[in-house]
């Protein structure tokens, strides 16, 4: 029986569990593995969702106020009404105040309905004229003022539409809520309708939207960023100017020249601070040192440039530190060693060779002052500012607006077309970090050199 | 003379003077390179130095303390009658400065002649509308004592300006022609001029604890005179927040503890959602990411970190506000309004992402593999391997990089201005809106402002309350990471 030596095999012993069959314990263990990895994949997502909803939700509603309605219109201008002493003296002109201009472009809009064969009931002419800006009679006067000839003759101006028409060509402002509006009614949105059809009124890019200052709660339509791009650049100047120099003489001693000692150690510690103190303080410190005790105006870039300078410092110093720190010690031997003084081996070989990320650094740091609002808030730069400032030097010291106070401006007024103006200033704002960031990794890419 | 003229003429001093002592030092030399001690450009240097550097020192200790001389002397010269019972010196002498100005714009407009300004009286004309006229509104009509005052003080102003013009010229010729007297090949301009160059760095160093000290400086003052008039056991545990604009009297409930509580459920909120986010987010780009997903993830995360504060605020007033209050706050039934401690927590939240997530990455990276290693060794999964090994140990940097991001949360200004309210409450509906520290600072020193009322006043206390609270908190920080920072070989 060959059979029977089977039976004396001793019995193979079975493994209850085998690596390649997954018991409870380990499925359970896998399953919770692939948990986590998905919270962490959740995770993720959820950030770029965030960053990337937060950026179509400001494209979406700012994308729009870079178009503007405007309207051409022929307007007559008499002398009889304008000049009515007729000796085209500009004291006596200026005497005629916008409301003596306003009847003027309400004839040109009727006199532009008439031309194309447009007729609306329940329009009344006063009605009809309200479809053009209330910024359009001082346009018109400017004008006026400025070339007297132009006294009894037609002449062609494009005007922008009231901030209401311009809504409703941007989906803001409809028929139905025109009803219960009382600054637009119906029988305006089809005059305009019918102007759009006869070519009188043009929806196009509108670059007044970048050189416009602030304009009153009345008139969104003429509200613009000029202004607020002046006192930003002008502040971004003075940031550059006391912050470069200050915080790179400060890190060159601190990481050159400074002994090990308690006043090295306590700037070590301040710095570290500072750079963590909220912005809101340096707004305090800013009105309580440079207005009240030093006596600056209000308003005016010099005082937002010292503090931004006090806020970016740190930034700018912990940045050339860490360039100081990458130049390896050989390069200070080597300058050392042909004679050089230690201050000539630091300014002649290791500034140069750390520049690239000084700068870097800078630039970023730059880039962060930009968008700074908060301490803002409280050195006035929020007032209402009309005038461009003069140049510098002296107009470092005239009030002026910053891009992101003008954003905060616009979000506290009551009309929604100022909501479509912040957003678009957000963009321009985020247009000019993204473009000072990307010169910063230009910068870094192109020279910064590894040892 | 206008001061950048003055400033002007010290650069040009010390172009000269770098011309000359160059020149010196070479002649000296017999015009041989050699025979000087140092390069020439040092000797230079070295002149113009000392031409620039003490005269621009004393302009500005000159700009400093002249305002604060002429002010005590007007002060001691009006007379004590002059002063209104309702009023004091400080207010009278804004007055005194504010004709003063206003009749240094006439002249310089042309309105007055500059004898008229010194002459001009009560009697003679009306000073409130002419300086009304071109742009100074003053609040009341001249007293005679004011006006005199102003004119004393353009006069004592003007005559001082003039005297630091000379002197500040006279030092920076004094101090080239006895740099350039010291001037010969034998001087060791090259140590002298690094000497300066090292006290320059030093002293650019020191900006960093000036501007601290400033801080603190600026703010105790300004708290102690809130003190002054306001009993500070009502600041800190006043339960009321509810600031009278209307008189001066001591109608307003200045009670810290509702501001507080705002900022701390809205800093909650925000690390509520942040925290998990950004840990998770960490952990996953560190362990489980490939190279490519994570050199494409983190820096589009960092991105927020760059976004301005400004931007999260618009985002919370026009998107992520209505958004809550039509899906949930109303169906719930917990209220209408957008701008509440939710929509402020959350986009706080979004901005702390970032902050979280780069700290802890940097953290756990930190790591030693061979800790991994050991454990994956041992048959844990990667999962159990960062709970139960990578999170311990990289445990007390989270705990700080949480903390710095509680300290930041806590110190937002412009996300909560535009997302949580105004209306000091004490509620634990998340749907309504509320408010914190860093917005009643704002409101309090926006607008028409009166540095003598305690309604101005307490924003200073609350700006210090805010200083300490961070600083305690990055403090604390900083000591958990030492004190508990495993130490790997």
């Amino acid at each position: 029986m060959s059979d029977t030596n089977h039976g004396h095999e001793p019995a193979r012993i079975r493994p209850k569990t085998s690596l390649l069959i997954l018991d409870e314990r380990t499925r359970k263990r896998n399953q919770s593995e692939a948990r986590f990895r998905f919270y962490g994949l959740l995770a993720v997502s959820a950030g770029l969702l965030a960053l990337i909803v937060l950026v179509t939700s400001i494209l979406n509603s700012g994308l729009s106020s870079f178009r503007q309605t405007f309207v051409t219109l022929e307007v007559s201008l008499p002398a009889d009404k304008l000049d009515k002493k007729g000796n085209r003296d500009p004291a006596d002109l200026r005497k005629v105040s916008t409301f003596g201009y306003a009847p003027l472009i309400a004839a040109a809009v009727a006199e532009a309905m008439v031309r194309h064969g447009i007729e609306i009931d329940g329009l009344s002419d006063k009605e009809a004229g309200a479809i053009v800006s209330k910024e359009a009679p001082a346009q018109l006067r400017d004008h006026v003022l400025a070339n007297p000839q132009v006294l009894d003759s037609s002449q062609t101006f494009t005007f922008l539409t009231n901030g209401r028409i311009d809504g409703y060509y941007k989906g803001r402002v409809s028929a139905v809520s025109a009803g219960r509006d009382k600054n637009v009614s119906v029988a305006q949105l089809v005059l305009a309708d019918a102007l759009l059809a006869a070519g009188v009124l043009e929806n196009r890019f509108n670059w007044s939207f970048f050189t416009n200052p602030d304009a009153s709660d009345q008139r969104p339509e003429a509200a613009g960023l000029g202004v607020a791009i002046i006192g930003s650049a002008y502040m971004m100047v003075i940031v550059l100017a006391l912050a470069l120099p200050i915080g790179v003489a400060a890190s060159i001693y601190l990481e050159e020249f400074a002994a090990n000692n308690r006043l090295t150690d306590l700037i070590e510690v301040n710095i570290a601070n500072l750079a963590a103190v909220p912005s809101i303080v340096f707004g305090i410190l800013g009105l309580a040192i440079f207005i009240n005790f030093a006596g600056l105006p209000q308003s005016a870039p010099i005082v937002g440039g010292l503090v931004l300078t006090l806020m970016t410092l740190p930034t700018i110093i912990i940045a050339t530190r860490a360039a100081l720190k990458a130049v390896p010690p050989s390069i200070r031997q080597a300058a050392l060693g042909v004679g050089a003084s230690k201050m000539q081996s630091v300014f002649h070989h290791v500034l140069p060779l750390a520049a690239p990320g000084i700068l870097t650094g800078t630039i970023i740091g730059l880039a962060r002052a930009l968008g700074e609002t908060a301490p803002f808030l409280l050195i006035g730069m929020v007032a209402f500012v009309r005038e461009y400032p003069a140049a510098p030097p002296d107009g470092f010291f005239d009030p002026a607006s910053a891009l992101p106070v003008q954003v905060f401006n616009w979000t506290q007024r009551s009309d929604p077309a100022f909501v479509e103006r912040a957003s678009g200033a957000i963009i321009v704002l985020l247009v000019f970090l993204v473009l000072m960031n990307a010169l910063a990794v230009f910068l870094r890419s192109r020279f910064e050199r590894r040892w | 003379m206008p001061l950048i003229w003055t400033f002007a003429t010290i650069l040009g001093l010390g172009v000269l003077g770098f011309v000359l002592g160059k020149s010196r030092a070479l002649r000296s030399g017999g015009g041989d390179i050699r025979k000087l001690h140092s390069l020439p450009a040092y000797y230079g240097t070295n002149v113009a130095m000392a031409a620039v550097l003490p005269a621009l020192f004393l302009v500005i200790v000159w700009l400093v303390v002249q305002p604060i001389y002429v002010e005590s002397r007007i002060v001691a010269s009006i007379p004590a009658e002059a002063i209104a019972e309702d009023s004091s010196p400080t207010l009278l002498m804004s007055d005194v400065r504010r004709i003063a100005g206003g009749l240094d714009l006439a002249v310089a407009q042309g309105v007055m002649g500059a004898d008229e300004a010194r002459s001009i009286s009560v009697e003679g004309s009306d000073i409130r509308a002419l300086l009304g006229g071109i742009g100074v509104a003053l609040g009341s009509d001249v007293q005679p004592a004011i006006l005199a005052a102003a004119q004393d003080y353009r006069t004592l102003s003007a005559s001082l300006s003039l005297w630091m013009t000379i002197a500040v010229i006279g030092t920076a010729i004094a101090g080239l022609a006895f740099a350039l007297f010291k001037t010969n090949n034998t001087l060791r301009a090259r140590n002298s001029v690094e000497t300066v160059l090292l006290a320059l760095l030093m002293l650019a160093s020191t900006i960093a604890i000036l501007t601290t000290l400033g801080i603190v400086l600026s703010m105790l003052f300004e708290t102690r005179n809130f003190f002054q008039q306001y009993d500070w056991k009502d600041f800190y545990f006043g339960l009321n927040w509810d600031p009278s604009f209307s008189g001066r009297g001591g109608q307003s409930k200045l009670g810290i503890l509702p501001l507080l509580w705002g900022t701390l459920y809205i800093s909650l909120i925000s690390l509520i959602v942040a925290v998990p986010i950004g840990l998770y987010a960490a952990i996953y780009l560190s362990e489980y990411a490939t190279a490519r997903v994570r050199a494409l993830a983190k820096p589009l995360i960092e991105v927020l970190a760059g976004i301005p504060t400004i931007v999260y605020g618009l985002f919370a007033l026009i998107t992520v506000g209505p958004l809550l209050r039509d899906y949930f706050a109303a169906p719930l039934g917990l209220g209408n309004s957008s701008s509440s401690v939710m929509t402020a927590g959350v986009v706080m939240g979004v901005m702390l992402i970032p902050f979280v997530s780069s700290l802890s990455d940097d953290i756990i990276n930190a790591v030693p593999q061979s800790l991994r290693d050991g454990s994956m060794g041992l048959g844990a999964t990667r999962s159990e391997t960062v709970r139960q090994v990578v999170i311990p140990a990289a445990l007390p940097g989270i705990v700080g990089a949480v903390l710095l991001a509680a300290s930041r949360a806590i110190g937002e200004t412009m996300i909560v201005v535009l997302g949580a309210g105004a209306s000091a409450r004490l509620g634990v509906n998340p749907f309504e809106a509320m408010t914190t520290v860093t917005v009643k600072i704002v409101s309090q020193l926006t607008g028409d402002t009166d540095f003598s009322s305690p309604e101005t006043l307490v924003a200073f206390a609350l700006g210090l309350t805010l200083f300490v609270i961070t600083l305690g908190l990055n403090i604390l920080a900083l000591f958990v990471v030492r004190r508990y920072r495993e130490q790997y070989e």
